[in-house]
């Protein structure tokens, strides 16, 4: 049987150019880190982490000349002095205004934080990559000098490094400290830049890339070290912390930075003999910020993490 | 498996003499000497100080005479307390530090796993977030902080348990529970993010449709799953309460190893500060490779990783 249609052509339409473009993707492509940074802009808790940091850095600077005392100013008059309209956060032992202090030691703990990341992250990037990139044999006989080193206890060395090079009852000096602490801190990173250069290298990516004729060099730069970036951005933002409250304890147990210089572990542990005499804003308020410090580093770090690694998000 | 568990039992003797060495080369490239401090001594006094304690020797001799010590388990003599011996030192204080550092551990052990597995199962609502405040207050507070704070308000303010002091157990409770903190901290995120990923796996899908309660599905399926990686930073987490101990131990004035040790310190008695280092680093290289084995024989996984590196 067969059918009969009349069909007029007026039925018919001719393909629109519009049409054709369905396949098109309409938005804008979103590039690698204005995706992290959009993601990361929806992370309440790290947003209020990069506010606190930007304050805390700011006023690290600007806080120190705000009321008018100097970090090292004594007045015997007025030693022990609670919270007032004056001194906003009271007064040492000393007399030394402690709301100038405060901020004065938080920009010695950010600088001693930040430049431990700094140096963890340079020797880091350098020996892991240079493993991941290596012969088997060299990269091998690298892997296990980190291991050896990385399971030496990390604030022992700190300590024994801070006890040689210091004259006791003193303080140690900047530079010791964050050579001490960067000694053996290096090595999760080194770790971790190796795996990533090493799971990289052999990712489909870097394949396809070499069979179209990329050199290795084209390879290492256009494909593995901007992939290895955002683990690395992470395990930065989380060393910062751990520097911070290493210089805190180092600085409580009496090896930290010399007077009159403070940081805030020092200061807290200055504030630990106004403890019972009543004097507990001494401790309270420095422990409140090396608390705020760390916070606001460990919940941007956790951001960073969600934010690289969508797959972790809910 | 035989050969993993042979090379990771020689990695530990080698950092085991890595830290014996580099504490030795430390302690000997301090400037000065020991002795010269305490000025108009007798030359023959002197001497015989140095004679006594070895220091008339080359340094070479000195090193390996220093490590046949260590070897047999003798750490040496404090120079600052004539009447002890570094060993009588730490036969005295380890106890304590380890009651503390076990109180701590066994605290940690029981919240944290519950408080991850609490934020897991309720994730983003408010046992989840309540959790993890707990837990980010946790990992940012230091531990002096935590136990000043405890000892101000529970200890002094309200007059809960002691401020200080050592020898029943109400005194172990505030120490232990500041200590507990940041260890408990950590395995609650751990568990939280490793009960998440357990959550979505199929095998849990599986025990769901088969209709099994839910409580069983939680406990003998996403809980025993997600606690592995737990296991493996135990290594860490026994480390952290160890350092904790030292300024845990100043500040509730507790006479455990970690008050010697920062004692040690303060008084420059090398051989003390020597012999605690190194007694320290054995106990935690110790720790880690009992905690590495024990994650090699819950986890079954964990050998075909290791080989396949």
């Amino acid at each position: 049987m067969k059918a009969e249609y009349n069909l007029s052509p007026d039925l018919f339409n001719v393909a629109s150019r519009e049409d054709r473009n369905a396949e098109k993707i309409h938005r804008p492509s979103i590039k690698y880190w204005p995706d992290v940074w959009r993601r990361l802009k929806m992370n309440h808790l790290a947003m209020t982490g990069l506010i606190l940091i930007i304050f805390f850095s700011i006023m690290a600077f600007v806080g120190t000349e705000i009321n008018g005392f100097k970090y090292f100013e004594q007045n015997y008059d007025l030693i022990n002095v609670h919270p007032n309209g004056v001194h906003w956060f009271g007064t040492d032992e000393l007399g030394r205004d402690l709301f100038t202090r405060v901020w004065y030691g938080t920009r010695y703990s950010l600088f001693i934080g930040i430049m431990a990341a700094l140096i963890d992250f340079l020797i880091g990037v350098l020996y892991g990559g240079i493993a991941g990139i290596t012969t088997r044999r060299v990269d091998s006989v690298m892997m296990r000098i980190a291991e050896v080193i990385y399971s030496i206890p990390y604030l022992l060395v700190v300590i024994l490094i801070s006890v040689v090079f210091t004259q006791a009852g003193q303080g140690s000096s900047l530079f010791i400290l964050i050579f001490a602490m960067t000694l053996t801190s290096w090595v999760p990173m080194a770790i971790l830049v190796r795996g990533q250069v090493l799971q990289l290298k052999e990712s489909e990516y870097a394949l396809a890339s070499e069979s179209i004729g990329g050199t290795k060099n084209w390879i290492l730069r256009k494909h593995i070290i901007p992939n290895t970036l955002g683990p690395i951005l992470v395990n930065v933002t989380l060393s910062i912390p751990r520097a911070i409250f290493a210089e805190a304890t180092l600085s409580f147990i009496g090896l930290g930075i010399q007077a009159p210089k403070s940081s805030l572990g020092a200061l807290a542990n200055d504030g630990l003999a106004g403890l019972p005499v009543g004097n507990a804003y001494q401790i309270l308020i420095p422990a409140i910020f090396i608390s705020l410090v760390m916070f606001a580093f460990n919940v941007l770090g956790d951001g960073f993490r969600d934010a690289l690694d969508p797959r972790l998000r809910k | 498996m035989k050969k993993y568990l042979l090379k990771r039992i020689l990695m530990a003797v080698v950092t085991i003499w890595a830290v014996i060495t580099i504490t030795f080369i430390l302690m000997h490239s301090v400037p000065g000497n020991p002795f010269r401090t305490e000025s108009k001594m007798p030359k023959v006094v002197y001497e015989n100080l140095q004679k006594k304690y070895g220091l008339d020797k080359p340094l070479s001799e000195q090193y390996f005479i220093y490590l046949g010590k260590i070897v047999r388990g003798d750490f040496g003599d404090s120079m600052k307390s004539r009447v002890e011996t570094v060993n009588q030192m730490i036969t005295r204080g380890f106890p304590v530090s380890g009651v503390i550092g076990i109180e701590a551990l066994l605290i940690a052990l029981c919240f944290g796993p519950a408080l991850g597995a609490v934020a897991a199962l309720n994730q983003n609502r408010w046992p989840d977030y309540l959790s993890m405040i707990i837990a980010i207050l946790g990992i940012s507070v230091p531990s002096f902080i935590m136990g000043t704070v405890f000892i101000q308000f529970l200890a002094r303010n309200i007059g809960w348990l002691p401020i200080g002091g050592w020898g029943e157990f109400r005194h172990s409770v505030l120490p232990s529970f500041a200590l507990a903190f940041l260890p408990m901290a950590q395995i609650a995120r751990l568990m939280r993010s490793s009960m998440l990923e357990v959550l979505n796996q199929d095998y849990i899908k599986t025990a769901k449709s088969k209709g099994i309660t839910k409580a069983t599905v939680v406990l003998k399926h996403a809980v025993r799953n997600a606690i592995l990686p737990v296991v493996s930073i135990l290594g860490t987490v026994a480390s952290n309460l160890l350092v904790g101990s030292f300024v845990i131990e100043k500040i509730f004035g507790i006479p455990g190893l970690g008050m010697f040790f920062i004692m040690s310190i303060g008084n420059r008695d090398y051989p003390l500060i020597m012999g605690t280092t190194i007694f320290y680093a054995i106990i935690l290289v110790s720790l880690l490779l009992m905690v590495d084995i024990a994650y090699m024989l819950i986890d079954p996984r964990i050998k075909l990783v290791k080989e396949g590196r």
